[in-house]
């Protein structure tokens, strides 16, 4: 966009028609950007302007007296804040988890439904049910198969002396996260899988068949072609999931509510706006959240940078 | 949401068979006429309002019964939208909408610590509803005034209570409910042991230890019936004591002992479900559950359980957690008037007779409270039981950051349950609600 609209520096006749139908093309290309950009403004950069300017005030639900600017107070308090802190590692640390379980899962289901088989579309279908459920069913489901008293998880294990007592999987501190993961990573995989087969899909045929000639081995030929071919896909997949993840909320919320020790980042910052009615502390928490998930992007895209050049 | 939905699928499964109960008080009583209704018709008839009522229980049903016998005597239209089960989750949802002077409803339901919070943007109902006001308990009304604005109408009123299984006290040598917490946890023990060789899924206790709103309640009554104070004493924060830190200790080590490991998760619902299906010999919950333990068509434990006050600490005496629950006119509803006749309606004798028997929740009518029939159809209305000290949460103290402090405490409460010692926790509270205080 900008390439074009900065003005050639070479002169001449011929030259400077160009530059001039090269001018009305650009004014053409940003008259016609133009509605989309208003919604882009409307939608993206006014909601985000407003929460940044609301970060710097003292604003509160059902509050009497007129609102006031506080500068950075809000973030001073926050840095000091150990509750928000401790939901920014939970929220890591679930993300690393869920993502990594994700990919290797995916990965694998991919490469097992692109190569051929008898049953291959049924198999595709089926493998996305899970992804199909809304997530609030799918924890509340979840959240009563684990339950220690009448859950079929503990019913099953017991009967069949994997475990040897009901376990609380749910309320017990040390596997709250273990389950909640395992529910996101039973549900999300096949999304994962889903966008891996469909850059495995695009990887052409006689590539492998050369390879074979060759006599690379399956190792080789998945390390060598798959691989590097497959790249772009497995940035974008990652990049999609780890913002999903850093965002987590309907799968904490409906196992756990308000506990204080499995709070995500979203969850605190929900309960500090709607529950507490802060909003100009909720509005600073939502600009950290912002911007910690902007390092993730960016460590994304220049990874995906460097792998391209 | 999803809690939401299936509270809703329970309460409505369950009062569709409310209607078809043996208890022949129930089968003959329909939703009252409403009185002086040709004037009220002729007036506002056609206006709709929009109701945000109960989700607990028989609630919605009753809430639907009534609205629909109130628009076919009135022709005002009445909607009815459950609130959250949550009792925070629902203060939010009015707080966001007061907040932005919104009018997506007319009239809701507030819960009895929320008047304070909400007076600036609530109508004065004592120009109209002053003379039906006087019907009502006192004490409530006062609680609903502020400064002298009659700014809700209290609806029906609730206070903890113990449940217990009496055919299983029996079987286990036990002639009379437990007097003090350490008794109801032997009694949970033993009762538990024996039970659990014919069902695995059998626990002694069960409450609302999920963190949220009911565990305030909850461990309010705990701590004050040990003389551990009710958090907030004369304006005082007093939550981080021994004798709180004791009861508190006592009830964390009983978790996954004689109570479901899982209770930490459990709100009103979970606990009624476990008690109702015969999987607990002791719960601690609303009058509301009394109708539901009573159904035979919902409940297993039919004539075998009966309720009392619940235990004390050391030192202490039984309490009851209020709670209940009043009507309340939006100040930015187009149908300001429309809405106080239904308020008036909602919280007149006959519907509090209604909700009474119904659906056993408490009346804020004394003259109800003592009619036999609602007695008979609500034990705990029994002197014994009906007097029983009452604690309130520390909504004066804690004003417009109410919902800030009960989110403390509860918070911290729950991280007990889960296994951290009181004396860890306990300081931490104490510090939040201090900031909230000064």
């Amino acid at each position: 966009m900008t390439s074009l609209a900065t003005p050639e520096p070479t002169s001449g006749p011929r030259r400077r028609r160009t530059t001039k139908l090269r001018r009305r093309q650009t004014r053409l290309a940003w008259l016609l950007l133009l509605p989309s950009l208003a919604v882009v403004a409307f939608v993206a950069i006014y909601p985000l302007g407003k929460t940044v300017y609301q970060s710097f005030t003292d604003q509160e639900f059902l509050q009497l007296e007129p609102t006031r600017w506080v500068g950075l107070e809000n973030y001073r308090e926050l840095w000091h804040d150990t509750v928000f802190r401790n939901s920014v590692w939970k929220t890591v640390e679930f993300t690393l988890i869920t993502v990594g379980f994700e990919f290797a899962l995916g990965l694998a289901i991919a490469l097992v439904v692109n190569s051929s088989f008898k049953g291959r579309g049924v198999m595709r279908a089926v493998m996305l049910v899970p992804w199909a459920i809304p997530t609030v069913v799918a924890a509340q489901m979840w959240k009563w198969m684990l339950d220690d008293t009448f859950g079929v998880v503990n019913d099953a294990g017991t009967r069949l002396h994997i475990l040897s007592h009901s376990h609380a999987w749910i309320s017990d501190p040390s596997t709250a996260l273990a389950a909640v993961c395992a529910v996101d990573i039973w549900k999300t995989t096949p999304f994962v899988a889903l966008l891996l087969l469909a850059g495995l899909q695009v990887i052409p045929g006689d590539l492998y068949e050369a390879a074979d000639v060759d006599g690379a081995s399956q190792l080789a030929q998945f390390w060598y072609i798959t691989l590097p071919l497959l790249a772009p896909a497995i940035l974008v997949t990652l990049i999609f999931r780890t913002l999903d993840a850093l965002r987590v909320f309907d799968v904490f919320y409906v196992f756990f509510g308000n506990r204080l020790d499995t709070q995500t980042m979203a969850i605190y910052n929900q309960d500090t706006i709607v529950g507490t009615g802060h909003v100009g502390y909720g509005a600073a928490i939502s600009v950290a959240i912002f911007l910690i998930i902007a390092v993730f992007v960016v460590i994304y895209v220049t990874f995906m940078r460097v792998t391209e050049d | 949401m999803v809690a939401l939905l299936v509270s809703m699928s329970v309460a409505s499964a369950g009062t569709e068979r409310t209607g078809a109960t043996s208890l022949s008080a129930k089968a003959a009583i329909t939703a009252p006429k409403v009185p002086n209704a040709a004037a009220l018709k002729a007036k506002y008839g056609g206006q709709s309002i929009t109701f945000i009522g109960d989700s607990v229980g028989g609630g919605h049903t009753r809430d639907t019964a009534l609205a629909s016998r109130f628009s076919k005597d009135t022709g005002i239209k009445v909607k009815v939208v459950p609130h959250p089960t949550a009792s925070d989750a629902s203060y939010s949802q009015l707080a966001r909408v007061f907040t932005s002077h919104g009018s997506s409803f007319d009239v809701a339901m507030i819960d009895v610590v929320w008047p304070g919070a909400f007076a600036p943007y609530l109508v004065d109902l004592k120009p109209k509803l002053g003379a039906q006001a006087r019907l009502h308990a006192a004490g409530i009304v006062a609680n609903d005034t502020v400064e002298g604005h009659l700014v809700a109408m209290p609806w029906f009123g609730d206070f903890g209570i113990l449940y217990y299984r009496t055919d299983l006290l029996k079987k286990y040598g036990y002639s009379s409910p437990p007097k003090t917490w350490t008794q109801l946890f032997a009694m949970a023990k033993k009762i538990q042991d024996g039970e659990k060789a014919s069902n695995a899924q059998f626990s002694g206790l069960v409450f609302q230890g999920n963190s949220y709103e009911g565990l305030t309640c909850d461990a309010l009554e705990w701590i004050a019936s040990s003389g551990g104070g009710q958090f907030i004493d004369g304006g005082k924060v007093t939550i981080n004591n021994p004798k709180a830190a004791a009861i508190l200790d006592l009830f964390r080590k009983n978790i996954g002992v004689t109570t479901p490991r899982g209770v930490t998760s459990y709100q009103e619902g979970e606990a009624h479900t476990a008690f109702v299906t015969g999987n607990a010999a002791f719960m601690r919950n609303w009058p509301y559950a009394y109708s539901i333990a009573a159904d035979p068509k919902q409940s297993k434990v039919v004539g075998k359980f009966s309720v009392t006050t619940l235990p004390s600490g050391p030192g202490g005496h039984p309490v009851g957690t209020v709670g209940g629950w009043q009507l309340a006119v939006n100040k930015y509803s187009k149908h300001q008037d429309a809405a106080i006749e239904f308020v008036r309606y909602m919280t007149s004798p006959a519907v509090e007779k209604f909700d009474a028997i119904t659906n056993t929740n408490v009346p804020t009518i004394p003259s109800v409270a003592k009619d036999p029939a609602v007695v008979k159809a609500n034990p705990y209305l029994k002197p014994q039981i009906a007097t029983v000290a009452r604690v309130t949460r520390p909504a004066r103290y804690l004003g417009t950051h109410y919902n800030e402090g009960s989110k403390d405490i509860y918070q911290g409460i729950s991280q007990i349950l889960n296994g951290k010692p009181a004396k860890d926790v306990l300081p931490t509270i104490q510090a939040q609600l201090d900031r909230i205080v000064k």
